[in-house]
């Protein structure tokens, strides 16, 4: 019967992505292509404006 | 009436008590400490992630004081131990890309103009200090895979001369690092970055309309 433990001891230790010099995890990548992504939609997405927000915006300093 | 007549003296003079009343006092303009309204151009999510920043900051903070309440015994075997442990993870996960979103969108709008060169460099040795408490923290697991990192870590510290007062082959050195010294370091340079946005205010975009004169005069001498 094969427990946790032995299956985590034979679990690979991962996929990277090699490009010259360059050797990172597919998880790594992953994390910093979402992020990447993140950055994107916070600058294109539209702030909800609550009720009470002057349509001109909020205090101009 | 010679003790009213030395008080009146010392508060014409000033002492410690009055220089550190006035220094707080002034630390940031009226009503800036806590604002509840913000400049128009604030209304972006590029301006969010500064107080995620600080929200998983916080996450990490209590999750860490939890799991060092509990233990390494704890955090290994339990389940409400491993689920803190996660949690200590993933909030710190979190805090470092929210952290980094934060400073691409600080760069990209070049968030040192305006008298804020100070909140930028507290800013850096905020991303600095806490890459340093994070690598300490992977160090303090107490499991194979912090053996591994501080083996692996050792020759380079090493060789940047730095290995005898910072020795990452002793768990508790590190541990202690990790859960005092790095902690109090991060936490008061995000006090202070956070005092400095207040004063100074949120930085405008590039292209937009700069700050009023009224402001520019009150950010006179402050830096």
């Amino acid at each position: 019967m094969t427990t946790f433990s032995t299956v985590l001891a034979a679990a690979p230790s991962g996929h990277y992505v090699q490009w010259g010099v360059i050797s990172i995890s597919v998880t790594n990548l992953a994390i910093i292509g979402g992020m990447l992504v993140l950055f994107v939609l916070a600058l294109l997405v539209p702030f909800p404006r609550g009720p009470h927000d002057r349509s001109g915006g909020g205090e101009q300093r | 009436m010679t003790t009213e007549l030395r008080t009146a003296g010392a508060s014409e003079r000033g002492n410690w008590t009055t220089w550190l009343r006035t220094r707080l006092t002034r630390m940031v303009p009226p009503g800036q400490a806590l604002p509840d309204r913000q400049p128009a151009y604030v209304a972006s999510w590029i301006y969010v992630f500064g107080v995620a920043s600080i929200a998983a900051l916080l996450a990490v903070l209590l999750t860490g004081a939890w799991l060092a309440l509990g233990g390494a015994t704890w955090w290994h075997v339990s389940n409400l131990g491993h689920f803190v442990n996660s949690m200590h993870l993933w909030s710190t996960e979190l805090f470092f890309v929210f952290m980094v979103l934060h400073l691409w969108g600080q760069f990209w709008m070049a968030a040192w103009r305006g008298r804020r060169t100070l909140t930028w460099v507290t800013g850096v040795i905020a991303f600095l200090a806490s890459i340093g408490t994070a690598f300490t923290g992977y160090l303090s697991q107490s499991n194979f895979d912090a053996q591994w990192i501080s083996t692996q870590a050792k020759d380079g510290l090493n060789a940047v001369a730095i290995g005898a007062w910072f020795n990452v082959l002793n768990p508790a050195q590190m541990l202690l690092w990790h859960v005092v010294l790095l902690p109090l370091a991060v936490g008061l340079i995000v006090l202070v970055h956070v005092i400095l946005v207040r004063r100074h205010g949120v930085v405008p975009p590039i292209d937009a309309e700069q700050d009023r004169p009224e402001r520019a005069v009150a950010d006179e001498g402050r830096h």
